[in-house]
């Protein structure tokens, strides 16, 4: 049986929309920095354009979660809190919340989701073709200590 | 065909109802509906907000780079727009014929599309109006509802969806961002063992699909005056056709039927687009209104997508999905069945076809060969068409002797059907809103009628609390009277 990375990391964002680039610039940062560390056995790093309802099957076997986005309805730079199984309906668009993908593992795997957190970084516009706003790489700047630490913690609760 | 209810003779005297943005549908849109003093609807009109800025996002670019960086056009058909743009490219390095491998890579990366692209609709978009009807709270239109009545239904959408993004994933080397298609080609073809990962699936995949078929049908027989008459207007159809007559998602030549089914033009190859279709453009929305050059503006519009394709053909090349084609066929009485509704149920049908075609590719050896690009004479312009999930993508690109594009012009699934979608919502709020209070189940009644055209308006951004619904009610004199917020 193959064994999965103890983490799953899902970004999601359009890199070539502004702001909303935060996620995979910081899933792109941590790739480095567990490269670095020799760390990437432990973890799967996802990106996507949004989150979606498979992918709570990518959260099947772990032993934790983060969804790192970009977010304009918080304060900035960033919060980093639990995010819990949240069944309320959604009228975004084709895309789903955290908490949804979790409500969905629960239907769809069955029992309950890996102990998971939300990595939401504040963002300003989201224009096509726009680069990072200097606001958002503020944040951004910000929020990479957090992720960081984030890890280490993670690291702590198995055997490295 | 009529303009009626598009511009009001004098809206400075009437109320404002706005949807904005309407919900689950991809990007930014708004629906602003001006009621008399009677509550009478006066004017009915879908706006698109956000300018897309398309056309200028590629231009400068080397054009190798295009099939690329035209997937983040879209978060959710990239694979359409990677897959458009590579046909386009093909012809400026003169591939005019791919190797056998090269288009049947393609085409199972786009069958994979079509699938996902077509569960996600189904299952999680639109199965909680269909299930629970348009009236019910709405908290239990949401998938949540479905799953907690349907549990079997909701595992399946999610499972259909994730094998159509596997054929992605193996097809194009990731999940997103993929490099699959490149100008003249493919840079990969399958292993025996990535084959053999979906060879396992593909025959719960088509038998699940087939079931689903079923569900949008047993949905339309359950009330036939609703379904066969909410958002009905009559128009002109529009896609792709094969060779022989038949349905073909990935290449083809155009065809245009009438509201009664008759063959408008046909044959017209995706290079002479320009010469049988114009964009009009209005000065309330950011989106143009696409209509046929021998018609004109007020007469020429038209629909595509599923229930434009599976009326369109001649039949369908994958046998399960051809005996769907013909139920429906059968269903609709013999003549075309322009009920919004109904795309659900080709949606379905063409679901299933891509689940055949997927099995019939992963048998065909070609699959795994080696012979991956050709090249020809290089030419400066191209024209890259297919039949994406939303209906027929038209990427048109110019490329300059340093290589880089100098033109481009993208007409997207969802502008073809602008008019049609504005048709729709001016059919149901005539139907179901005039003379009667707003309430949250009878706005919904409109946002149902633009999700049957599953619309992507202009999307790829995501950010958490960036897309809330404000609905606001406003007298005469722009008095904001009420408002209701979801987010």
């Amino acid at each position: 049986m193959i064994s999965l990375p103890a983490f799953a990391v899902l970004a999601c964002g359009n890199p070539s929309r502004g702001d909303d680039a935060l996620g995979p610039l910081l899933l792109a940062r941590l790739a480095a920095w567990l490269e670095s560390e020799g760390l990437t056995e432990h973890f799967e790093l996802i990106e996507d354009f949004q989150l979606q309802i498979e992918h709570a099957l990518d959260l099947q076997g772990r032993r934790g979660a983060l969804f790192i986005d970009a977010g304009l309805a918080m304060l900035p730079p960033f919060t980093l809190a639990p995010v819990y199984p949240d069944d309320t309906p959604g009228h975004s668009t084709h895309a789903i919340s955290p908490g949804a993908v979790l409500a969905v593992y629960r239907r769809v795997v069955g029992g309950e989701p890996p102990p998971a957190s939300l990595l939401c970084v504040r963002g300003e516009a989201y224009g096509l073709g726009e680069a990072l706003s200097p606001l958002a790489a503020e944040n951004l700047e910000l929020a990479w200590p957090a992720l960081q630490q984030f890890c280490r913690e993670w690291l702590q609760t198995i055997d490295v | 065909m009529t303009y009626h209810l598009e511009t009001a003779e004098h809206p400075e005297r009437l109320r404002r109802v706005a949807i904005d943005p309407v919900s689950r549908v991809e990007g930014h849109g708004k629906v602003t509906l001006l009621l008399d003093e009677a509550n009478k609807v006066q004017q009915v009109r879908l706006h698109i907000v956000e300018f897309r800025g398309f056309e200028k996002f590629i231009q400068g670019r080397p054009y190798w780079e295009v099939p690329v960086m035209v997937q983040r056009l879209c978060g959710i058909c990239p694979v359409s727009h990677h897959l458009a743009a590579s046909k386009a490219m093909d012809i400026i390095v003169g591939a005019r014929q791919l190797t056998p491998t090269a288009e049947k890579i393609r085409r199972l990366m786009h069958y994979g599309q079509i699938m996902q692209s077509h569960a996600l609709h189904f299952f999680h978009l639109c199965s909680p109006d269909l299930l629970f009807g348009f009236d019910s709270e709405v908290g239990k239109r949401n998938i949540v509802g479905v799953a907690e009545k349907y549990p079997e239904t909701a595992r399946r959408g999610v499972l259909i969806r994730k094998f159509g993004q596997e054929a992605i994933r193996i097809t194009a080397g990731k999940r997103i961002h993929g490099t699959g298609a490149i100008p003249g080609g493919v840079n990969k073809s399958l292993s025996i063992e990535e084959r053999d990962t979906l060879l396992k699936d593909v025959y719960q995949i088509i038998g699940w699909c087939r079931d689903a078929v079923h569900m949008a049908r047993e949905l339309h027989e359950t009330d036939p005056a609703m379904y066969n008459s909410f958002g009905i207007f009559r128009s002109h159809f529009m896609s792709l056709i094969g060779h022989n007559g038949e349905l073909d998602l990935y290449d083809g030549k155009l065809r245009a039927r009438d509201e009664q089914g008759d063959v408008f033009f046909d044959g017209v190859a995706p290079a002479d687009y320009a010469k049988h279709i114009q964009e009009e453009v209005k000065p309330w929305s950011y989106m143009k209104f696409p209509f046929f050059t021998a018609l004109g503006k007020e007469h020429g519009w038209y629909k595509v997508g599923p229930l434009a394709r599976v009326q369109n053909c001649d039949s369908i090349p994958s046998a399960l999905a051809d005996a769907e084609r013909r139920e429906f066929i059968d269903y609709a009485g013999g003549t075309p069945m322009h009920a919004a509704l109904a795309y659900h149920w080709t949606r379905m049908i063409e679901m299933l076809h891509a689940a055949e075609m997927i099995k019939d590719l992963l048998h065909d050896p070609d699959l795994l060969g080696h012979d991956l690009m050709v090249t020809g004479e290089r030419v400066s312009e191209g024209v890259g068409m297919l039949e994406a999930p939303r209906g027929t993508l038209i990427h048109h690109y110019a490329v300059d002797e340093n290589d880089l594009v100098t033109m481009c012009n993208l007409i997207v699934s969802t502008t073809h059907n602008n008019q049609a979608m504005n048709e729709a919502i001016r059919h149901v709020a005539r139907r179901y809103l005039h003379g009667r209070e707003i309430t949250e189940g009878l706005l919904n009644h409109i946002e149902v009628a633009i999700r049957a055209y599953d619309p992507c308006l202009s999307c790829a951004t995501h950010a958490l609390g960036k897309m809330p619904l404000v609905v606001e009610l406003r007298d005469v004199e722009g008095n904001l009277l009420d408002q209701l917020s979801r987010s």
